[in-house]
């Protein structure tokens, strides 16, 4: 493996580690934006993560802060037991869509209808990445996987979810937005949504839920730029991006 | 606290309450109701956090979440919902939490019935989730142990940074006893701060993290050789039984829980009669007191007395005393208890069969 050197990121960041990540992989520009928001709230002491089952298992490795690996789904039932005994502390998932919108369904709506100030940090890659690119709850209708080779149909899976359309139904989320990864513009407001979705943690303002549009070159069989691409024509047409619930 | 007249879920919630626990997650199922409720009322007004969780599966990683904190953390429930708690408490004996999960037990399999039973001896001691790891698991056979081995629970759960699990089946639940409930001073969360999250300032800026993952194989057999060590210990070190009029018994009954109770009547009724017979009441399940099983001579066989078609706990009996001695069996089971009188006239064939 080469040697990385990191210069003049964000202090959250830790330094000198090599992720795991395959290249293009959108994973990593999530870390960053949230590992900015922590450090421009000046939270980082406070702060305690909670890491999914899934690609981002190794997130603690990257950001310098407390840290607890969840089991698959569970991480919102796990913040939850963090924040009953710690309300002075800022308590983030980081969960993929395989982890929350399936296995994790359950666990992620009564954390949002609960509407404690939490904040979760959605990355929806339309598949299972760790587990090879089998067919996830947000798979596009067409879209192949490995568990459905020739594409998704509804007839046999029904309909990929949208997870901020449905959670907006609830009346107890302070706040929930899509943002994507794709191209810069869009980094920029995923960036902004991110902040936003900690400040208002700080500032006791109930559930923010960030649902981010993020590739999976591997296993969607692209490269890296044709993913970004991809998802602009395949993903944003189905997942609209904007906010969809927000408490101002 | 004075000695009052309390049913058994509220003596064990209150008992908790006692020994320092402030948080509390849980989910309805009967028979275990008070304890959740006791503690959506207790808890508030003194500063702690009644927290009702959507499932069983979440109230274990609430659990888990509150555990890692390193404060004094609770849930209870009864058998199908313990049932999925089974991958949370892989996880938190991975991740060494310290943590109470009390079971009231029920009649299984399936839905079963809501009246108690014994069903769920190998789901404690064997471990409900996958992998190399173990719990303790504490049984009492009255309301003053109970509360006494709750807050002992706790105690063990924060020495050995291990779950510690109450299984107390639904009589123990539901009937009423006089209990005097000692309060218990505490020296976490503070002293856990080394480990648990939330403490980086006082940690001087280093962040703790609550591992479960380790790919390289080297890794995880270090990691679970760690914890296999820790189980060593508290195999020497945790093993509880009462020896009832054993010393110069012929045939022994072994009971744990309630079981005990009826056992505890039969052995006092036969000895009036002449006959030698004594009682081995396992308090640990897990480590089960191996130790405790070093018999007089005099004993010709024993009687595994259980609430549990399977005799869940005879396979424990056989390994104690390495199939030494003919082990007889005596049970009822979905939500049936075996009577004093059943029991004697078990023994009374076994003494006059073994002659
Ligand atoms: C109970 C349980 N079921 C299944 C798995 C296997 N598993 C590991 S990661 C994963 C999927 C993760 O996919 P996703 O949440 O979409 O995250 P990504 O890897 O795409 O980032 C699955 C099913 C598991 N670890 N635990
Ligand atoms: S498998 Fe997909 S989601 Fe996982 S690291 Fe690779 S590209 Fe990213």
């Amino acid at each position: 493996m080469s040697e990385t050197k990191v210069f003049g990121m964000t202090p959250t960041w830790r330094r000198d580690v090599h992720t795991h990540y395959c290249p293009g992989c959108t994973h990593g520009v999530a870390h960053r934006l949230v590992c900015e928001a922590i450090d421009e709230l000046g939270i980082r002491d406070e702060a305690i993560g909670i890491a999914p089952v899934g690609c981002a298992v190794l997130i603690h490795q990257y950001m310098d802060l407390d840290f607890i690996e969840a089991a698959h789904g569970r991480a919102p039932a796990v913040a939850y037991g963090i924040k009953a005994v710690r309300p002075d502390k800022i308590v983030f998932t980081y969960q993929g869509d395989g982890d929350l919108a399936s296995i994790g369904m359950g666990e992620i709506v009564h954390a949002v209808n609960r509407a404690w100030p939490l904040t979760v940090v959605f990355i929806n890659n339309a598949i299972y990445g760790m587990t090879g690119g089998q067919m996830a709850p947000t798979t596009l209708l067409g879209q192949k996987a490995t568990t459905c080779l020739s594409g998704r149909t509804a007839e046999a899976n029904g309909y990929p979810v949208r997870m901020c359309e449905l959670l907006a139904t609830l009346e107890g989320p302070a706040y929930i937005e899509r943002v994507a990864l794709s191209k810069p513009q869009h980094i920029l407001k995923a960036k902004a949504a991110i902040k936003k979705a900690f400040e208002n943690q700080v500032n006791n303002k109930g559930f923010s839920f960030i649902e981010v549009l993020s590739t999976c070159p591997t296993n969607w069989g692209l490269r890296p730029v044709e993913a970004c691409q991809w998802l602009e024509e395949n993903m944003i047409p189905y997942y609209p991006l904007g906010v969809f619930k927000d408490f101002e | 606290m004075a000695k009052v007249l309390m049913k058994g879920t509220e003596a064990i919630a209150e008992a908790a309450i006692q020994a320092g626990c402030r948080y509390f997650y849980g989910y309805p199922i009967t028979p275990q109701n008070e304890i959740p409720e006791h503690m959506s009322t207790r808890l508030p007004q003194i500063g702690g956090v009644y927290l009702q969780s959507e499932s069983e599966v979440a109230s274990i990683n609430m659990l888990m979440g509150g555990a890692a904190t390193g404060y004094r953390v609770m849930t209870t429930s009864s058998s199908p919902g313990i049932s999925l708690m089974a991958e949370g408490m892989s996880y938190l004996a991975m991740g060494e939490l310290p943590c109470v999960i009390v079971n009231i037990s029920r009649a299984g399999p399936g839905l079963g019935g809501i009246l108690p039973a014994q069903g769920d001896y190998f789901q404690a001691t064997r471990n409900a989730g996958h992998g190399d790891y173990r719990i303790l698991v504490l049984a009492p056979d009255t309301l003053q142990e109970a509360v006494d081995l709750v807050q002992d629970a706790f105690d063990l759960s924060q020495k050995y940074r291990t779950p510690v699990m109450l299984l107390a089946d639904g009589f123990m639940g539901q009937m009423m006893e006089a209990v005097e409930i000692q309060e218990r001073t505490i020296e976490e969360p503070k002293a856990n701060a080394e480990w648990a999250l939330g403490w980086r300032k006082e940690r001087g800026g280093k962040r703790a993290v609550i591992y479960n993952l380790k790919l390289a194989p080297n890794d995880l057999e270090q990691r679970v050789g760690e914890l296999q060590k820790k189980y060593e210990v508290i195999r020497q070190n945790e093993q509880r039984c009462e020896r009832y009029r054993v010393d110069d018994a012929e045939l022994v009954a072994v009971a744990y829980g309630t079981t005990s109770r009826m056992v505890r009547t039969a052995v006092d009724q036969l000895r009036e009669e002449g006959l030698k017979v004594g009682m081995l009441r396992p308090i640990s399940l897990w480590p089960y007191p191996v130790k405790h099983f070093s018999l007089p001579s005099s004993v010709r066989a024993l009687l595994d007395v259980e609430m549990s078609s399977e005799f869940q706990m005879l396979e424990d009996v056989k390994l104690a005393t390495e199939c030494r001695l003919p082990v007889a069996t005596c049970a009822r089971w979905g939500g049936n208890a075996p009577s004093v009188s059943e029991i004697e006239n078990k023994c009374r064939d076994l003494l006059n069969s073994s002659r």
